[in-house]
């Protein structure tokens, strides 16, 4: 692997470091959720976190998103060193998000849901919106013609004006990714993009991960329990277990890393 | 068979994002428009005037603004009283301070001044949410209503401690004042409720709008896709209480003539304008209409009901209707929570199919 990426078995170029996590600690009082972490992510590539329940997955990725600020480390963006920033100013900054509890706006339709993940493309000043006609109206078609491409992509046209609350689990899960996407993200974070769901759901769901990977380019980072999809689609895989990191590599290095195993099948003591 | 979308095809997305997709829908607004310009000034008098129309209209501008803020933002206040009492007070003060300045720039700029007193007293919203929020608007009530009864120099040092409204014409026309003829009072509130509709419409089918609803249904998903909550709050807040201070000037300079802080803009009227919300269904613009017209309306027709067709005594009739209006309100509550607004989309969606079963 060198310093400006490499090719993927399947063909996939890998690209340089989008974004990179310097020795990441982060404590809650005395407990210690992530211990001095650093991992990188690069551009193009489906790059998988995965771990026991309460490894510290899901907190690594609230930490990208500026929900957490850790106490050590320091988190590297586009060649940049971020500075502590509230999580809006890290949706400008690119990064999108999906929730391992679905977290939608369940009193709007499905198009109001993806709508407002375009908002950070969106200028238009109170006063030119409220008298709508002009500058408010262009804004609105122009986004609108962008989420109705993600709506294709997605393939949820037939519930465009459903209000989310009333949509089964899959196609929530769905919008939920549509709304991420709509962002259009340097990088895609998914928390469980498949958890909860059947085998034909998962199915879908992989093919759509791998789909907005090769249409878009979109960089991917995500969380998944389902050691088959992720050893399936990711190209590397983070291991952590207890806030700590105990293997890194492409998913055929994960799978033989005897630490992992250790963590996943338990070790004998005696 | 009337009333359905088929065949009303929509060529581009402005036209699919209109307010109303449905051409009957379209027409039947025109059509309440035009008897609203056209033909009730002609009808209009004072009786019609003073216990219907004008704070029908004057409600429905405060509820669209209560709505904002607590229907669409999802920010509970308890303090609309309070704002209208600010807008009331400004407008005095325009009133006395600028004679010259127009009557409706004094409305507006009313409103103005009640949305930097919004926006301040929305600062809480930014750390507590929910009941405790709630709490922190009474508080701004309560320091209102005392502000603009301890401090002189809001009445302009009246022996009487109350504010009243001095005649204002506007382009001839008497507004403001005892000689205010009644269609003048109801065709100068109309355009105000349509004018601020329109803006309440705009701005909740837009951007803005949907970062608000974000913030209602989920605020720390809206905050990670981008919603900044300081912004979105305040704005509701500023939204919000640009409508509430119209309603207050409107309701002291063109409704009340005269006002005593305490009576006029306590926390019943608060309470009142949250009832109007709840009932009309929050989150809709139709429900702030609705709600404002049931609980106007309500006690009037009772009151026709119980003195003028069964001939009950007046106190009789006038104790009675609270605990009948009470309880119209929790009977209807209990059958449809979501409000008038609820009932109304279902009534059209069964009308939709009617006369057939699927």
């Amino acid at each position: 692997m060198t310093q400006d990426g490499y090719t993927t078995p399947d063909g996939r170029k890998i690209g340089s470091v989008v974004m990179e996590m310097k020795n990441i600690t982060l404590r809650f009082g005395g407990v210690v959720a992530i211990k001095d972490i650093s991992f990188d992510i690069r551009e193009g590539e489906i790059r998988a976190i995965i771990g026991p329940n309460g490894a510290g997955k899901s907190s690594m990725l609230n930490v990208i998103n500026g929900f957490y600020h850790p106490q050590e480390g320091e988190i590297w963006f586009h060649g940049a060193r971020r500075a502590p920033m509230k999580p809006y100013e890290v949706a400008y900054q690119g990064i999108a998000r999906t929730f391992q509890n679905i977290a939608l706006f369940k009193g709007m339709s499905t198009l109001d849901n993806i709508m407002t993940g375009r908002l950070t493309h969106m200028k238009a000043g109170i006063v030119a919106q409220a008298i709508w006609k002009g500058a408010a109206e262009r804004e609105e078609t122009a986004n609108r013609e962008a989420v109705e491409k993600i709506i294709d992509f997605l393939e949820i046209q037939h519930i465009r004006k459903t209000p989310v609350g009333r949509l089964p689990y899959g196609l929530q899960k769905r919008v939920e990714l549509a709304r991420a996407l709509a962002a259009e993200p340097k990088l895609l974070l998914l928390d469980e993009p498949m958890a909860g769901m059947n085998v034909e759901e998962k199915e879908d769901m992989s093919r759509f991960i791998l789909d907005v990977n090769d249409e878009f380019g979109t960089t991917i980072a995500l969380i998944e329990h389902d050691m088959g999809v992720v050893m399936d689609i990711s190209d590397r895989v983070v291991v952590m277990d207890y806030g700590k990191k105990i293997g890194d590599g492409t998913p055929d290095e994960v799978r033989n890393n005897q630490e992992v195993i250790d963590a996943y099948l338990g070790v004998a003591h005696d | 068979m009337l009333y359905r979308e088929a065949g009303d095809f929509k060529t581009s997305y402005a036209e699919d994002s209109q307010t109303f997709p449905i051409v009957i829908d379209r027409v039947g607004y025109y059509v309440v428009l035009a008897i609203a310009f056209g033909v009730i000034p002609f009808l209009i008098n004072d009786y019609w005037a003073n216990a219907v129309f004008v704070p029908l209209l004057i409600y429905a501008i405060a509820t669209l603004g209560l709505n904002i803020l607590t229907g669409y933002c999802g920010q509970v206040s308890l303090g609309t009283g309070g704002f209208m009492a600010v807008g009331a007070y400004a407008c005095y003060k325009l009133m006395t301070a600028f004679p010259e300045l127009n009557i409706f720039f004094c409305v507006l700029l009313a409103g103005g001044v009640t949305a930097g007193v919004g926006v301040l007293f929305g600062l809480p919203s930014l750390r507590i949410k929910g009941f405790y929020l709630a709490v922190a608007t009474l508080a701004a009530q309560f320091f209102l209503v005392w502000m603009f009864n301890k401090v002189p120099w809001f009445y302009n040092y009246s022996a009487s401690g109350q504010i009243n409204a001095p005649e204002r014409t506007l382009a001839g026309i008497v507004i403001t004042g005892p000689h205010t003829e009644a269609w003048a009072k109801y065709l100068f509130c109309l355009v105000f409720v349509v004018l601020l509709a329109w803006l309440a419409r705009n701005l909740t089918r837009g951007n803005f709008g949907r970062q608000w609803m974000a913030i209602r249904d989920m605020d720390i998903a809206a905050e990670i896709i981008g919603v900044n909550p300081l912004k979105a709050k305040l704005s509701a807040f500023a939204v919000s209480s640009f409508f509430i201070g119209i309603a207050g000037a409107l309701f002291f300079a063109v409704y009340l003539g005269a006002a005593e802080v305490g009576e006029a803009f306590g926390i019943q009227k608060s309470f009142l304008i949250l009832f109007m919300v709840i009932i009309g269904g929050l989150g809709s613009i139709f429900g702030s209409f609705a709600g404002a017209a049931f609980l106007v309306l309500m006690p009037v027709i009772l009151k026709n009901v119980l003195v003028g067709m069964l001939g009950w005594q007046t106190d009789i009739a006038a104790h009675l209707e609270f605990v009948i209006v009470g309880a119209l309100i929790v009977t209807f509550l209990i059958l449809e929570p979501h409000g008038l607004a609820q009932l109304w989309r279902i009534i059209k969606e069964k009308l939709r199919l009617w006369p057939f079963p699927h």
